[in-house]
């Protein structure tokens, strides 16, 4: 075969060298995968849900984003800008965060989704909490979420987290409205997508501001003596006969009614809960 | 300054942006220690990224005082050696007595780059394959020691504080594993292949490490 190109006085010195040629090139994913798992830098793929294929970004840590899926470089640009971090495309969910964000989205609130919300402030993170926290069907004030963690004169601070959701339809931020009954602002497509998200639900937004309009704020019923937020699921299962509509809670409570348990209509109206 | 200690300081300070600069300057390297070690390549991606996703889950939990101190070269390479000899258990655990030769002659090994003639480069890749294959037949700590100091390029410092052992024991193993690895070389070495395989192409540029040489 081929002779010495030039001698060696290390006998060894030609099998260290050649020991040194078998380095090899990590392959492309590996840095990607390592970054990817310590939640360094995050994924993305689209994901069916009500409001039809949205973007869900994940890393190690849990989802990290869910924003539209309709224009890549602008969702990109986007996550930069908010998240600081860099964000790639791959090409589907993971399996079993695909199973836990769609049981989520069908009413199912016993799923366990990780979600990574570093860098978020313990208020923001308070806000959404909550948010968790209503159920499929049901809508409350921003004042409910501001009295339930605590701030209740932290309204508009309330709307703000809301609106910096960086997860909308995982954490709910469409079940959250105005106390005026009208609908208010949606990051994921503005108020339209609001009120699909809701119908898809099972909840008339129309009926919704509607009452809200003619002043109802609250529901009793006449057999219980319970007053409920309107679309509580107790105050739905009232029978027309014995529903009672209030417009306050002090004028709930003025007529005996005490507050649902379950909804918590106290939270947010100036009355002691 | 030595890159490492740069890194380390850099670490220390902002380990979240630091991180990344670990890993664009480690990754190849914990990937071939992996690969040379356990001889397939999806085991080997798997290991070394789980090594650096290791090392990321202990910087977290270290004082940055400790992070400024730490020997990154040595410190990897014990991560992913150990985390190499526990899939090796495992692996050994289903598949008992299972040669790794054949998989790198089925031609897993990465194609060269086409920089040398086409007759250079093929002996090239022969003499690499049967080297790494040489490799994977040395006892695994042995084998561990000679990729750690020959294929990474450790100290022999390095080499026994990542392996645990006294410098002594790195120098023997190492030396044994040499000789070995020359042996082996020598008996399967066809020392004069059938002109045939020679091929018309002039060879221009002999490589230094053919393998005549090294059973030299």
């Amino acid at each position: 075969m081929i002779t010495t190109s030039h001698p060696t006085a290390d006998p060894d010195a030609a099998l260290v060298s050649a020991l040194r040629d078998l380095a090899l090139p990590a392959p492309a994913m590996l840095a990607r995968g390592a970054l990817l798992e310590t939640g360094l830098a995050d994924a993305w793929a689209t994901l069916s849900s009500p409001l039809g294929p949205i973007a869900v970004a994940w890393n190690g840590r849990g989802v990290s984003w869910i924003d539209r899926a309709d224009d890549p470089a602008a969702l990109e640009e986007r996550f930069a800008t908010r998240v600081g971090r860099s964000l790639t495309r791959a090409t589907a969910v993971p399996d079993r965060l695909a199973r836990a964000i769609e049981s989520r989205l069908a009413g199912d609130r016993r799923v366990r989704i990780p979600l990574d919300l570093r860098g978020r402030t313990p208020f923001e993170v308070a806000v959404w909490m909550k948010a968790l926290e209503i159920p499929v069907g049901e809508v409350r004030p921003y004042g409910w979420i501001a009295a339930e963690i605590g701030h209740p004169k932290a309204v508009r601070a309330v709307g703000s987290a809301l609106a910096h959701n960086p997860v909308p339809l995982v954490v709910p931020c469409h079940r959250v409205v105005r106390s005026d009954g009208s609908i208010g602002q949606y990051s994921l497509g503005g108020p339209e997508a609001k009120r699909r998200i809701l119908a898809a639900e099972g909840l008339a937004a129309d009926e919704l501001e509607a009452s809200a309009r003619a002043g109802i704020r609250y529901l009793g019923s006449a057999t219980t003596r319970i007053v409920c937020l309107p679309t509580c699921h107790h105050a739905r299962r009232i029978t027309e006969r014995h529903r009672r509509p209030f417009t306050s809670m002090p004028a709930a409570v003025a007529a005996g009614y005490r507050p649902c348990r379950a909804c918590r209509p106290a939270s947010g109206s100036g009355v002691a809960a | 300054m030595d890159p490492d200690v740069a890194l380390a300081a850099h670490l220390a300070a902002d380990l979240d942006r630091g991180f990344p600069v670990l890993v664009e300057a480690h990754a190849s390297r914990l990937y071939t220690i992996a690969h040379r070690l356990l001889g397939t390549p999806g085991d080997a991606e798997e290991v070394a990224q789980d090594a650096l996703v290791r090392a990321y889950r202990a910087l977290v939990g270290y004082e940055a005082a400790r992070i400024r101190e730490l020997r990154l070269r040595p410190w990897l390479a014990t991560i992913t050696v150990n985390l190499a000899r526990n899939r090796r258990r495992r692996v050994t655990d289903r598949q008992p007595a299972i040669s790794l030769g054949p998989l790198v002659d089925a031609g897993l090994e990465p194609a060269e780059q086409a920089d040398t003639g086409p007759a250079t480069q093929a002996e090239r890749t022969d003499t690499r394959r049967r080297l790494a294959a040489a490799l994977l037949e040395l006892p695994p700590g042995m084998r561990a020691a000679v990729v750690l100091r020959h294929v990474d390029g450790l100290s022999v410092a390095e080499t026994a504080a990542a392996l645990r052992l006294p410098e002594g024991t790195v120098k023997a193993q190492v030396s044994r594993g040499l000789a070995r690895l020359r042996a082996r070389l020598a008996t399967i070495n066809d020392p004069e292949p059938p002109p045939a395989t020679r091929g018309a192409t002039p060879r221009i540029q002999p490589h230094p490490t053919s393998v005549k040489e090294l059973t030299a």
